[in-house]
């Protein structure tokens, strides 16, 4: 029931003539009944590449995010993630696609309050059979390693309800479940911001380490300027989109 | 899908005193319109079982709804009466088993007053064929006692051995006491549901020489002879050899060219009867229907609140790659799951309260509920229930399809 999956199981450097993770061309997006919120020429992110992406409020950013998403369609241009033009995707094979090779990590509100934080982390392989299987012949072996590169070791902490977690285990818990399965792709949406300093640091030096481990290109989306030294390329999303958009945009 | 079963079980548990209290409520109205449709087939079937094993039922010509009300159900009274050589005439036909007379018009203290013969302890039949117990004494044997049923008992506290005063008329009140002939009580009959409970029994000869004149009353004193034959009685019942004799006397009966009476099969007449009385019970199940409709628009309410706390899950669900259609079917799973819960509750509920009151209903009333497996209307009820429920789930999880659309991955509150 999976659409046709052309890549290969295992991704490394590809062979194929596109090695371009994300590759967006004149494309437009206007909420209905709206002017237009972005429109960008051109954006093209290499695979394995981690990019900072610079966006403060208002330039545009969740319009982006959804459209690289898969749950947002442009008005014009093309999106392709991997060599594939998920904007001409039916939007259950976009969902399919979203499962398979894209990992989140959101600001805050990560997880979903009634499951475990193990449960939390296997989340992907309930709904992507390629996850399931990439995270090994054991997924939930795989879910406690990742737990326990990222900090977050011992039973007791596994079986927790994620509401008793501090705002720093929760994105760590965030991090393992974005990675669980190697998906190719890895968006955080400013994963940082609700974590004081040293917090920030650490988990930005674990989130760094275990996407390379996990080859996954990482686009990792802040409007703090002092964490883009540790990033391979930087882009503003303001210079990108040639909407001028008011301080107090729609798309926050 | 059995993950999506499992993350609709989980957040359900992570919800669960609020589930809980929804399922309780759509248990409730669960075992309330099971109740109803229990007590009503129940009902339905011990009226239409208030006298059985009795073939006819035969008195003065009149509509056999009016005869059955007064020889039955000692309601209202006889037009006329039957005659003494009718009746005997009967009960002396070759194809006839045995014969019951009954004479009605008397009180005491409110209860109707029934003049019969020994053969009614013997003969009479109610419900699936039960014969009448007692639960003191024993049936009577002279013209100085009498029966009472159970109600009777009950409610004017007597007791075996009690004297009782016959009055004459069917008023609270009578004026005419006829109380110097006081009756010795000797039997009380076991609770039957039926108007025998509420039925003071005598036999002809006491009811007759109640009924004597002063005149009669001083010949009797006098020793002289009395003829203990009654004059009339106001009905009887009548008991075949063969059913198939049935048609044959009923139609004799009915063009007897001796005496004008009407002869009706009870249970026809009663099927009849209970026609003009069933429309309350069907007023009964429809409130029962009202407050399950009731109990699952509180899930409803309880699904639509928790939904705007739910759109981050939502969002979190989306961004692991759940499409909208797989959010609409976890809402439209744990709706119906709540009610399958509640179906089930219920049921057990109703059980649970009928082991425990079901000897408490027979002994006062004569109600006689089935423990055990529903029957299969109840089982279509039950699981219209859950459909219900998981069609009353398409409303919040439609709004729950919606909002993941228009949120995708982040929530715009």
């Amino acid at each position: 029931m999976n659409p046709p999956d052309i890549a290969p199981a295992i991704a490394p450097a590809t062979p194929l003539a596109t090695p371009l993770a994300i590759a967006l061309e004149e494309v437009q997006y206007a909420w209905p009944g709206q002017p237009p919120v972005l429109s960008i020429s051109r954006l093209q992110i290499s695979a394995g590449e981690r990019v900072f992406l610079r966006g403060p409020s208002g330039s545009g950013k969740s319009t982006l995010l959804g459209l690289v998403g898969g749950v947002l369609l442009p008005a014009g241009g093309t999106v392709q993630l991997f060599g594939e033009r998920i904007d001409r995707m039916s939007a259950s094979a976009r969902d399919h696609f979203r499962a398979d090779h894209l990992g989140f990590i959101f600001q805050w509100f990560n997880l979903v309050p009634y499951l475990s934080v193990l449960d939390n982390v296997l989340l992907p392989t309930l709904f992507s059979a390629l996850r399931k299987q990439r995270a090994g012949a054991n997924p939930t072996s795989e879910a406690k390693r990742l737990l326990a590169a990222l900090g977050l070791a011992g039973e007791d902490l596994l079986q927790r309800p994620v509401t008793a977690l501090s705002i720093g285990q929760q994105q760590r818990v965030a991090a393992a479940r974005a990675l669980l399965g190697r998906p190719r792709l890895i968006i955080a949406d400013e994963p940082t911001s609700a974590l004081d300093h040293d917090a920030r640091s650490a988990f930005l030096e674990l989130l760094l380490r275990e996407a390379a481990a996990a080859e996954a290109t990482l686009l990792f989306v802040s409007h703090d300027t002092a964490l883009a030294p540790l990033f391979s390329r930087t882009l503003t999303l303001s210079e990108l989109n040639r909407v001028t958009v008011p301080a107090e945009g729609l798309g926050a | 899908m059995t993950p999506l079963f499992n993350l609709a079980a989980k957040s359900l548990w992570n919800r669960r005193s609020t589930a809980a209290l929804t399922a309780f409520a759509i248990a409730v109205s669960v075992a309330l319109l099971l109740g109803v449709q229990q007590v009503r087939t129940e009902a339905r079937e011990s009226f239409a079982n208030t006298i059985s094993g009795t073939d006819l039922v035969v008195g003065a010509r009149s509509s056999p709804l009016n005869l059955l009300l007064y020889a039955v159900f000692r309601v209202g009274d006889a037009t006329a009466n039957v005659s003494w050589d009718t009746y005997q005439k009967v009960a002396h036909h070759r194809d006839v088993a045995w014969t019951i007379p009954l004479s009605l018009g008397d009180s005491h203290r409110g209860f109707r007053v029934l003049g019969t013969s020994a053969n009614y302890f013997e003969h009479y039949r109610y419900g699936h064929r039960q014969p009448l117990r007692f639960t003191a004494g024993k049936a009577f044997a002279d013209g100085k006692s009498v029966v009472v049923g159970a109600a009777v008992a009950r409610e004017l506290g007597y007791h075996v051995g009690d004297a009782i005063v016959i009055a004459h008329g069917v008023g609270e009140v009578s004026f005419a006491q006829h109380d110097h002939h006081p009756l010795r009580l000797v039997g009380i009959l076991a609770p039957t549901g039926t108007p025998v409970d509420r039925t003071v029994h005598v036999s002809l000869e006491a009811l007759d020489e109640v009924h004597r004149t002063p005149a009669e009353e001083a010949a009797a004193a006098a020793g002289l002879p009395m003829d203990a034959t009654p004059p009339a009685i106001t009905a009887f019942l009548v008991g075949m050899k063969e059913r198939s004799t049935l048609f044959v006397m009923q139609q004799a009966l009915n063009t007897y060219r001796g005496e004008a009476v009407t002869a009706v099969i009870p249970g026809v007449a009663l099927t009849q009867l209970w026609q003009l009385v069933g429309v309350a019970d069907t007023a009964l199940l429809i409130v029962a229907a009202f407050v399950l409709v009731a109990g699952l628009l509180g899930m409803l309410t309880a699904l639509l609140t928790s939904l705007n706390e739910r759109r981050r899950e939502m969002a979190i669900l989306r961004s692991v790659g759940a499409r909208p259609g797989q959010v609409f079917g976890l809402l439209v799973s744990e709706a119906a799951f709540l009610a399958l819960l509640g179906a089930t509750a219920g049921l057990a509920l109703l059980e649970g309260l009928l082991a425990l009151l079901r000897p408490w209903l027979e002994a006062k009333y004569g109600l006689v509920l089935a423990l055990g497996w529903p029957a299969p209307l109840e089982w279509a009820m039950l699981g219209g229930v859950v459909v219900a429920g998981g069609i009353i789930g398409l409303i919040p999880a439609w709004r729950a399809y919606r909002l993941s659309l228009a949120d995708g991955l982040t929530v715009r509150v």
